[in-house]
């Protein structure tokens, strides 16, 4: 018997008791919808997480730091700025930091898997102003060298632009006076700025874009040019300081993309040992991402528990289909058929009928979950915009679908096995 | 010189063990030559239809050589059995074995699909074999809505459809009535004559018997007299 034609008479017999199929259907659509449904927003918070990281930085580095206490920023925008209180500006991930010596960066060069050291000089603009609007205190993302922001409207910065460009964050947007993100879009705003001798400066930069609240606080990211302008505008007045003597608040340390976690881990615990902090984008979002994983893997295990009640199922109607056709099966074999072509009859009716189910399951998810994924971003989730509940990709549907009908063909192997070894005449007399 | 088909040499077979052992065939020997017609004839419980299950290689015997064709049974691969009982076999049944929801056509052409002929050659020699039973018009009924007569030419029809060599006929007209099992066995009794297909029939009915060339009588699981001869 040819292959196609063994497809085609499983297929048929699928048919032939429809309501016993469609429960085993049912049954493994449930679990398949599960799955594909819980696959989604796996992968929907997941690529969230993944384009935050984009926007604080690329994976090969690790920014150090002395450890200091967090400073609580406010959850809505900017703090108005008041010129009376003393403030440290922030950086971008919300830490006061200590100064770090050229003697500490020689001792961090020498640590093993160290590309290089970059020295940053951290740009602290009190205030942040558009036009006709109060002053704001922005914190800086220092890290925005490197970032792949994810924007709301406008372009990322052009590389080695001379221009001074500013990408801000959506919160900023109405409290600096404007209606719309795009409206935003090219406008000037102007940063106040202290130099060594407590005189106040200003500098304008042009907004070149606006980013999505992101999870890790709203900073404003300024490009190359401006930030040089910034800290240098910042050092007006100050004596001459030998290079051996400059200290910086944060450091850049480079490492290659090849490198283990467990390098990366063996790089922090020396910064420890010299007394600093060591983190990587992936430690900021890991207690996140770990968390998000452990749910959505016990949703799938959830998922996985009912498929394989449903491939119970599928062994249950076999069995009875088997024992129903057991005189077809004689007649079968009786006239030379092969046990290896009755077998192969039975199991692909298995999997045929996983198919059935877990295509009309992810179907379903598919639609049911983009209906749900568009209404919670404009209603619970409208705060987190760039997120998309969830996610379908093709891969992971038709991975779906290819375990489920795995698990079917599991499940029909002990009927079509019982089917395979009858004997024909015993099937032929069978009543 | 003798053309045999199917020789079987002192098979034994029985079924079930301890007191409940029963000995269906205790040592028996036949030889079927090439297009004769043979009757198997005995009581119910007298062996008749194992002994034809086992010259149709649908079983094994306990002890005993069978050969087809010059080919040990025992000593045959799986394949190669299954392509002699596909190729050289033809069944015909009592209880007919027709898939009731499927066409009659699809069950006449069971044995060729099997075989692993191309659609439209099934078709072609289906509508053939149909046609040689006057059941062409039938072809796309299904087979629930046949009579008894109609059934039984259709598992005719199945059972020539891919040329066999020999027809094994278990009870052929069992289920049919004086007028339609006449015209079944008349199909039959044809079929051996025009195209030389040997003939195997089990049957209680003497008249039927007294029409084959040959009737081995089956007593308790013993051969007690053969009569006719196959020239």
């Amino acid at each position: 018997m040819k292959f196609l034609d063994v497809t085609k008479d499983a297929v048929k017999n699928t048919a032939r008791n429809k309501v016993r199929t469609s429960l085993t259907v049912v049954a493994i659509f449930i679990g398949a919808f599960t799955l594909t449904l819980t696959n989604s927003i796996g992968a929907g918070v997941s690529g969230y997480i993944n384009d935050q990281i984009g926007s604080i930085g690329s994976p090969t580095i690790m920014t150090v730091s002395n450890p200091a206490e967090v400073v609580e920023t406010e959850d809505e925008g900017p703090e108005v700025y008041e010129p009376d209180v003393e403030t440290v500006p922030s950086n971008g991930f919300g830490l006061d930091v200590d100064v770090i010596t050229e003697q500490d960066i020689t001792a961090i060069e020498k640590i093993d898997n160290v590309e290089y050291v970059e020295r940053t000089f951290t740009p602290r603009p009190t205030y942040i102003q558009a036009d006709g609007s109060e002053k704001y205190v922005p914190s800086v993302n220092i890290a925005s060298s490197v970032m792949i922001p994810d924007l709301t409207a406008g372009e990322p910065f052009t590389a080695e632009s001379d221009e001074y460009e500013v990408i801000i964050p959506s919160t900023y947007v109405k409290a600096l006076g404007f209606s719309t993100d795009a409206e935003a879009v090219g406008q000037t705003v102007t940063f106040g700025v202290t130099d060594y001798t407590f005189t106040d400066q200003t500098v304008e930069g042009k907004i070149v874009g606006v980013q999505n609240k992101s999870l890790f606080g709203d900073s404003v990211s300024l490009n190359n040019a401006l930030s040089e302008e910034l800290v240098s505008v910042q050092e007006q007045g100050q004596p001459v300081v030998p290079d051996d003597e400059k200290t910086y608040w944060t450091l850049i340390v480079h490492f290659s993309d090849t490198l283990s976690t467990d390098g990366q881990s063996q790089i922090k615990t020396d910064l420890e040992n010299l007394g600093f902090e060591g983190s990587t984008v992936a430690d900021q979002l890991g207690t996140i991402n770990s968390v998000i994983n452990g749910i959505i893997g016990v949703l799938n295990a959830f998922a996985v528990i009912a498929l394989i009640a449903a491939g119970f199922g599928i062994v249950n109607t076999l069995l009875m289909s088997v024992q129903e056709r057991t005189r077809e099966i004689g007649l079968m074999k009786a006239m030379g058929m092969s046990g290896k072509k009755i077998y192969l009859l039975f199991s692909l009716e298995a999997v045929f009928i996983g198919f059935l189910g877990s295509a009309l399951g992810a179907g379903a998810a598919i639609g049911l979950g983009t209906i749900i994924s568009n209404v919670l971003s404009d209603t619970l989730l409208a705060d987190l915009p760039g997120l998309t509940i969830t996610l379908f990709t093709v891969p992971s549907v038709a991975g779906v679908i290819a375990l489920v009908m795995f698990i079917a063909f599991l499940a029909g192997t002990i009927p079509a096995q019982r089917a395979a070894k009858q004997n024909p005449i015993d099937a032929l007399r069978y009543e | 010189m003798v053309d045999i088909v199917i020789s079987g040499k002192d098979i034994k077979k029985s079924y079930g063990s301890g007191e409940g052992r029963f000995d269906a065939l205790k040592g028996v020997s036949v030889e079927i030559v090439r297009g004769e017609t043979v009757a198997i004839v005995g009581k119910s419980g007298s062996g008749k239809s194992t002994l034809m299950h086992l010259l149709a290689l649908l079983d094994e015997p306990d002890a005993g050589v069978i050969s087809v064709l010059d080919n040990d049974a025992k000593k045959l691969k799986s394949n190669v059995l299954n392509k002699l009982r596909n190729e050289t076999f033809g069944f015909v049944f009592q209880q007919f074995f027709l898939t009731p929801n499927a066409t009659v056509l699809d069950n006449v052409i069971l044995p060729l699909k099997i075989a692993g002929v191309s659609a439209s050659e099934r078709k072609r020699k289906g509508l053939d074999a149909l046609r040689q039973l006057e059941m062409e018009d039938k072809a796309d009924k299904k087979a629930s809505t046949l009579s008894g007569g109609q059934k039984q030419r259709a598992v005719i029809a199945r059972a020539l459809v891919n040329s066999p060599t020999i027809i094994f006929a278990d009870e052929p007209t069992g289920n049919l009535d004086t007028n339609t099992g006449t015209i079944v066995e008349n199909i039959l009794f044809d079929l051996n004559k025009e195209k030389g297909i040997t003939l195997i029939l089990v049957t209680h009915d003497e008249e039927l018997a007294a029409r084959c060339d040959r009737q081995i009588r089956v007593r308790d699981g013993l051969i007690i007299e053969t009569t006719g001869s196959s020239s």
